[in-house]
């Protein structure tokens, strides 16, 4: 369990009242927030190591299938592929209770696996199936599971942080212990509507937990080349929202730092930003050679920072695991993806009726009494 | 000579108002900005500022006052030097007049040399009340559909628009827990047009939420909450503002049933004027019907009556898809009948004959309604018999109705106040060609908003409002008359 830093005295008035340092730059006001640094990364027990493991490679195996199910035409229009950040999703999803809210941009196969959503369903999905979760019809950008809170799946840059703060609202509203996990890129993090949802986050007290995953490039441009301030983790400075970078490479600092993001939003205070620096291996989508950066680069986060390598290490290392052990993970990992892969391209069209369907829904539902 | 002091408007849609209180007594010397008076209608209380400096002659109308008709002169000044005496000529009718802005605040008018100070300021008064009685013919009482779908012998009750919308949320949200209203000013101001007034009292601020001035992201944050499982109506202090949040009702609300392959969808009201006001200019007075009418998963309501006001909003709250309910300012104080019922609902997607008639079917919806009842009650004195259709639902539209109509009345009129081009009478006259074809003796005919940006200048947006004359002309036209 992280430490939980000091809560200062500034913190309600948002005003320093300690401190000498001048008031005037951003990263000084941040200091009066609660949260300002990063806790230190959780320590995992064997079966949390194993658990990330896996999550983590059902995701990177299930993504570099559906690259290669893009290549053979089995998957149409755009694919943004997450590999490179899965740690961020896994440790975000470590630190959930049943009951939290899930809602990402487009590059969303990994949040949809790691919220419990079925491979089969995803994949047929990408391939456009009648057992797609939304029977073919919404594709890559466009999927949801009511049951397994996860909300979309959303095409539009932005779009989903209004809704996030929106799942938090009607949290607040009912009574719920719930709190809404609301993803985002570093490019979404200029749209105008972020910062209109920080500011009723903060106004209302919303138990909204802002996940912005920088992953240093928005499509082809990077972050100093888009962004006046660069630590997106004090976009919230203005709005009075804490916020920190996290590693988001290693999957411990990520569960970490959502321990301690929920804590903050369940016991009232609001929303937090959590800055996940990260990195994606691909390119923004599959049409994407990614020229604007080297590959050498690429080579250098994959060799020494991969999450995925991280946990493996730990697992024979601390966790004394054998190599079979490990690959007995593999192995079942990949049958998932093989599976998923071959119910996908399998699994029937829709039906041509359902051109017509879903378009409204039918039922008026009667309010309670 | 002494200033006269006009009854100031509130807004550009007021016509007359009370006279609240005097601030300022007879003898009272005055300084510009000083408060004078307070004025009252009934969706807002202003105080009266003084332009220019000098004595409160004379008060012409008391205190406590209803009715008074914007324009009319409330009070004399008297300029430095003059006294009483100088009332006789003000009263005598050589008064400079001082013209009111529409901030309540009053200014020095420019005076026609070559023409008398009263016949300018009656000109003006002529000319600043475009809303009810000029641009926009009265309405009529309401009969014909309506009087079927009520129970016989229910009492009536006259109620504004204004009141049939507040009631309308006031008796979901007692009914369901889960509607909330959220908006900009909704809750203690009481309403930008005084719509969701009280509501605050009854229901608290965990209902009634006053948001920051935030539209896409409200909007966003409202499809949010209808996604976590509440059923919000957003309020836009106009759909003008709406477009701002345009992504969110359309990409977010519109398509995520579909999208979700049925899995969950957003049963979301927004709801707001729309439309021309008067005087508010090209970004405040667009009709959004064609715009949103364009979108499948939306619905799309615009009413003319209190009763269908009433009945339609209620059935928005209750229905599980994002329905965009469009107001009218104008229409907010018009006055109609509502049947007394404990749940008076109206069914989206229903047309409704709003009078019978024979020769020619003239189709409009929400404020056009106001030409088309005119037009056609001065065409019977012609012995023109029109058919009008009130469609209240722009989309899911019920086309049954109207195609009926026109294959009895073999002619068709179209009256809309928004944009000509793929306007809604747009998509009726193509309906119409492929679905009664052979039944048509003329070619469908639209009156519309013009195709251009509202102008400001009084006349001009006249010109670009549809009128009764354009309706008359075109059903002449395609009856083949005069």
């Amino acid at each position: 369990m992280a430490a939980r830093p000091r809560k200062s005295a500034a913190n309600s008035s948002g005003a320093k009242t300690a401190k000498s340092a001048p008031e005037s730059s951003a990263h000084e006001i941040v200091k009066t927030l609660e949260h300002f640094d990063a806790p230190k990364p959780a320590k995992f027990a064997k079966d949390e190591d194993v658990r990330a493991y896996r999550d983590m490679l059902l995701i990177r195996r299930f993504e570099e299938k559906a690259g290669q199910l893009y290549g053979m035409g089995f998957i149409g229009g755009f694919c943004h592929l997450y590999i490179g950040q899965e740690a961020v999703v896994v440790g975000m999803q470590m630190a959930m209770k049943e009951g939290d809210e899930v809602v990402t941009g487009y590059r969303d196969h990994g949040h949809m696996l790691a919220t419990g959503m079925e491979a089969r369903g995803v994949m047929a999905e990408l391939t456009g199936r009648r057992s797609g979760y939304s029977k073919g019809k919404g594709g890559s950008m466009h999927m949801f599971s009511k049951e397994k809170k996860f909300f979309g799946g959303h095409g539009i840059v932005g779009a989903q942080v209004p809704i996030g703060t929106g799942l938090a609202f009607s949290n607040k509203y009912n009574g719920a212990d719930a709190i809404a996990i609301t993803y985002f890129g570093d490019g979404a993090a200029n749209q105008g509507q972020v910062y209109e949802s920080f500011n009723m986050a903060s106004l209302w007290k919303l138990p909204v937990v802002y996940v912005i995953e920088n992953n240093r490039y928005a499509m082809g441009t990077s972050v100093s080349r888009a962004s006046a301030e660069t630590n997106f983790s004090h976009r919230g400075v203005s709005f009075k929202i804490p916020g920190f970078q996290v590693d988001g490479m290693d999957v411990r600092a990520v569960k970490a730092a959502g321990d301690l993001a929920a804590e903050h939003c369940r016991s009232g205070d609001g929303p937090i930003i959590l800055e996940m620096m990260t990195y994606r291996y691909r390119g923004h989508s599959m049409s994407d050679p990614a020229k604007y950066r080297s590959r050498d680069e690429v080579q250098k986060m994959r060799s020494e920072s991969d999450p995925i390598e991280q946990v493996k290490k730990r697992l024979v290392g601390d966790h004394g695991m054998s190599e079979d052990d490990v690959k007995a993970i593999d192995k079942e990992v990949r049958d998932v993806v093989a599976d998923a892969a071959d119910f996908a391209q399998n699994d029937p069209e829709p039906d041509v009726s359902e051109l017509w369907t879903d378009v409204y829904a039918e039922d008026i539902p009667q309010a309670a009494e | 000579m002494p200033t006269e002091i006009l009854m100031p408007a509130l807004s550009p849609t007021m016509e007359e108002g009370t006279l609240a209180k005097w601030v300022k007594k007879v003898g009272d010397s005055v300084a510009p900005g000083d408060v004078i008076a307070e004025i009252e209608t009934d969706k807002a209380t202003m105080e009266v500022e003084a332009v220019d400096e000098g004595t409160l002659g004379k008060i012409l109308i008391d205190e406590g006052s209803e009715g008074v008709k914007v324009n009319t002169p409330i009070a004399l000044l008297l300029e430095e030097g003059e006294d009483e005496s100088a009332l006789q000529n003000g009263a005598a009718g050589a008064a400079k007049s001082s013209k009111p802005d529409e901030s309540g605040k009053t200014e020095e008018k420019p005076e026609p040399a070559e023409k008398p100070a009263a016949s300018s300021v009656e000109d003006m008064s002529a000319r600043r009340v475009p809303a009810e009685g000029k641009t926009h013919p009265d309405p009529d009482d309401v009969e014909g559909e309506l009087a079927q779908e009520i129970p016989e012998g229910t009492e009536m009750v006259s109620t504004t628009v204004r009141e049939a919308l507040r009631d309308a949320m006031a008796e979901e949200m007692r009914r369901d827990e889960k509607v909330f209203v959220m908006g900009e000013e909704v809750a203690e101001y009481q309403g930008a047009y005084k719509i969701t007034q009280g509501l605050l009292d009854e229901f608290g601020a965990r209902r009634v939420v006053d948001t920051p001035i935030t539209e896409h992201g409200f909007a966003g944050l409202g499809v949010g909450a209808a996604f976590g499982g509440l059923k919000p109506i957003v309020e836009f202090m106009t759909f003008n503002f709406a477009m701002q949040a345009i992504d969110q009702v359309i990409n977010s609300a519109a398509k995520t049933l579909y999208m979700a392959g049925g899995q969950m969808g957003c049963p979301i009201v927004f709801r707001g004027p729309n439309g021309a006001a008067a005087r508010v200019a090209a970004q405040h007075s667009q009709d959004y019907a064609a715009w949103y009418s364009h979108v499948p998963g939306l619905k799309v309501v615009q009413p003319y009556t209190a009763s269908d006001f009433k009945g339609l909003l209620k059935s928005a709250i209750r229905d599980p898809n994002p329905v965009i309910f469009l107001e009218n300012e104008i229409l907010y104080g018009h006055s109609f009948e509502i049947p007394k019922l404990d749940d008076w609902t109206v069914p989206i997607g229903k047309a409704r004959i709003h009078r019978k008639g024979k020769d020619v079917t003239i189709v409009s919806f929400g404020i056009g309604m106001t030409y088309a009842v005119k037009a056609a009650e001065e065409l019977a004195k012609d012995g023109i018999d029109a058919e009008v259709i009130d469609l209240r639902t722009i989309r899911p539209m019920d086309l049954d109705t109207v195609i009926r109509s026109v294959k009895k009345t073999n002619r068709c009129v179209t009256v809309e106040e928004g944009f000509p081009q793929s306007s809604v009478g747009a998509h009726i006259a193509s309906e119409i060609m492929v679905r009664a074809f052979d039944y048509l003796d003329a070619p469908v005919l639209k009156v519309a908003g013009k195709d251009v940006p509202m102008p400001y200048a009084a006349n001009l947006e006249k010109l670009a409002l549809p009128s009764v004359k354009e309706v008359i002309d075109a059903v002449k036209a395609v009856t083949y008359s005069d």
